[in-house]
């Protein structure tokens, strides 16, 4: 049999995927995500009287936190599985992917297990973000520069 | 080329558990089962090595062995370095093969005790594998506490540990002859899609099986594949039917569908995996319908994917492979 047909036959049984559904999710709770860190930077500005700037701040370690707590107890995984995209995409899903490498390689001890596994799926997010940001501010300065 | 037996008796079996699989339709048929993941010990690997080891203690306890007995012990997992197997079988103290072919691993012990114990060179062996869940999800995919959104395909890697026992001495059923696959690519890239890759590896091997024994599929009381699932299974009998006009709709069935109750266990996606799956289901049920004479003759044919992250990283293709052996109750 070609690999062509094979393929026909393959793609004949793969059940389609309800990327609506899943797309409808994500932004549902995606969108749910950023109300609550609206809602929790108005409070920080209110109860702690600091400028929006800081209070975004507190409410980004306030998700990071959760999402890390949540992780260890073993159930955010599953709400990730249901929300998708809505939950990883967010700041909680890089503190998800930390926490769970570090559990995870826990047991080969702080050097070999946490140290180099903790950045496993959040490396990629943190190097490619680091080098856009300098070519970024680079065209920035430029800009800056030329006009 | 067939390898005929003429020699080699199936004295017994043992099969341990993970809480998943104990949850499904077969779960009585088990000798022994966990309600945790950890299996009381402290990482997922050690607990993959004591299923492995439960399996041995139980299957030397139900065929009244002692470790001195035993003249060779083939075993293998999915763990780097077969870990589980060489750190399992350890206590045992017996001549030692390791072998890989994934989930097809358990047939390719099967296999290779057979040819051992049939030139007269060894009594008797025993076989052994494991999975676990965890375990394979750290190794080839992400950590396990991390949600990734699975496809439909994905199938869900089996947590348990299971033993056979080959021999000389005959028993109720017999190990008529088999088949060694050969490795096939048709092209598949696709990580959660490993019933795509196998499903031609299986009928590669049925049908050359079929042709060189020169009997038909439904010469067979049952025909068995691995780890297929939902959808690989399809895949399997279109194949057979178009391609080599072999109807596999009466007799045929895969183990990954059979482990788990995929109605009520949404959770395992398409069906169960690992070289453990096609062992749980084969040394339980399918073996105790053999001694009750349920099935005269039945086909197993184990499909492993010989998946390897690095190489599809490196844009390879997903190799795969499927072994047979055919069983007789007398």
């Amino acid at each position: 049999m070609t690999n062509k047909k094979y393929d026909a036959l393959v793609k004949k049984h793969t059940p389609k995927e309800n990327k609506f559904k899943y797309a409808l999710t994500a932004f549902l709770v995606g969108g749910l995500m950023g109300l609550l860190g609206e809602t929790l930077i108005r409070i920080y500005i209110m109860l702690f009287d600091i400028s929006r700037n800081d209070a975004s701040t507190y409410m980004i370690i306030t998700f990071i936190f959760f999402a890390s707590l949540f992780t260890a107890l073993g159930f955010f995984d599953k709400l990730v599985v249901k929300a998708k995209a809505g939950l990883l995409i967010p700041i909680t899903g890089f503190a998800h992917s930390m926490t769970s490498a570090a559990l995870d390689y826990k047991n080969e001890g702080p050097i070999y297990g946490v140290g180099s596994n903790v950045f496993k799926l959040a490396g990629s997010v943190i190097f490619y973000g680091v080098v856009s940001a300098w070519f970024f501010g680079l065209i920035r300065y430029l800009w800056e520069v030329l006009s | 080329m067939i390898l005929n037996f003429r020699n080699v008796y199936l004295d017994n079996a043992s099969t341990v558990c993970g809480p998943y699989e104990a949850k499904g339709p077969l779960h009585k048929n088990f000798d022994k089962y966990y309600n945790d993941l950890y299996c009381k010990e402290k990482s997922f690997e050690k607990a993959e090595i004591r299923l492995l080891e439960d399996s041995i203690k139980i299957l030397l306890r139900k065929t009244k062995l002692t470790p001195n007995d035993i003249d060779l012990v083939i075993a293998g997992d999915l763990l780097n370095q077969i870990a589980s197997s060489c750190y399992g079988a350890l206590n045992l103290k017996s001549p030692f093969l390791g072998i890989y072919t994934a989930c097809a691993t358990s047939i390719e012990g099967m296999l290779i005790a057979s040819t051992f114990i049939d030139s007269g060179k060894v009594n008797n062996a025993l076989i052994s594998c494991s999975s676990h869940n965890m375990s394979s999800e750290k190794q080839f995919r992400n950590p396990t506490e991390y949600g990734s959104p699975k496809p439909m395909t994905a199938t869900f890697t089996a947590t348990g540990g299971a033993s056979v026992l080959l021999s000389n001495k005959p028993s109720k059923v017999r190990v008529v002859n088999g088949l060694i696959g050969t490795i096939v690519d048709y092209n598949q890239k696709d990580a959660f899609n490993m019933g795509a890759a196998m499903a031609g590896a299986a009928a590669d091997t049925l049908y050359k099986y079929l042709m060189e024994t020169n009997t038909k599929a439904s010469d067979y009381d049952l025909i068995l594949t691995g780890d297929l699932g939902k959808y690989g299974k399809e895949i399997l009998k279109d194949l057979m039917l178009n391609e080599y006009n072999i109807d596999l709709s009466k007799n045929y069935n895969d183990c990954g569908t059979m482990l788990y109750d995929l109605e009520k266990q949404k959770e395992v996606m398409a069906g169960g995996s690992g070289p453990v799956c096609s062992a749980l289901v084969n040394y339980s049920t399918i073996l105790k319908d053999l001694m009750n004479s349920k099935y005269k003759k039945v086909l197993l044919i184990a499909t492993g994917a010989l998946f390897s992250p690095i190489m599809l990283y490196q844009k390879e293709n997903i190799l795969s492979i499927a072994n047979l052996i055919c069983l007789e109750a007398i």
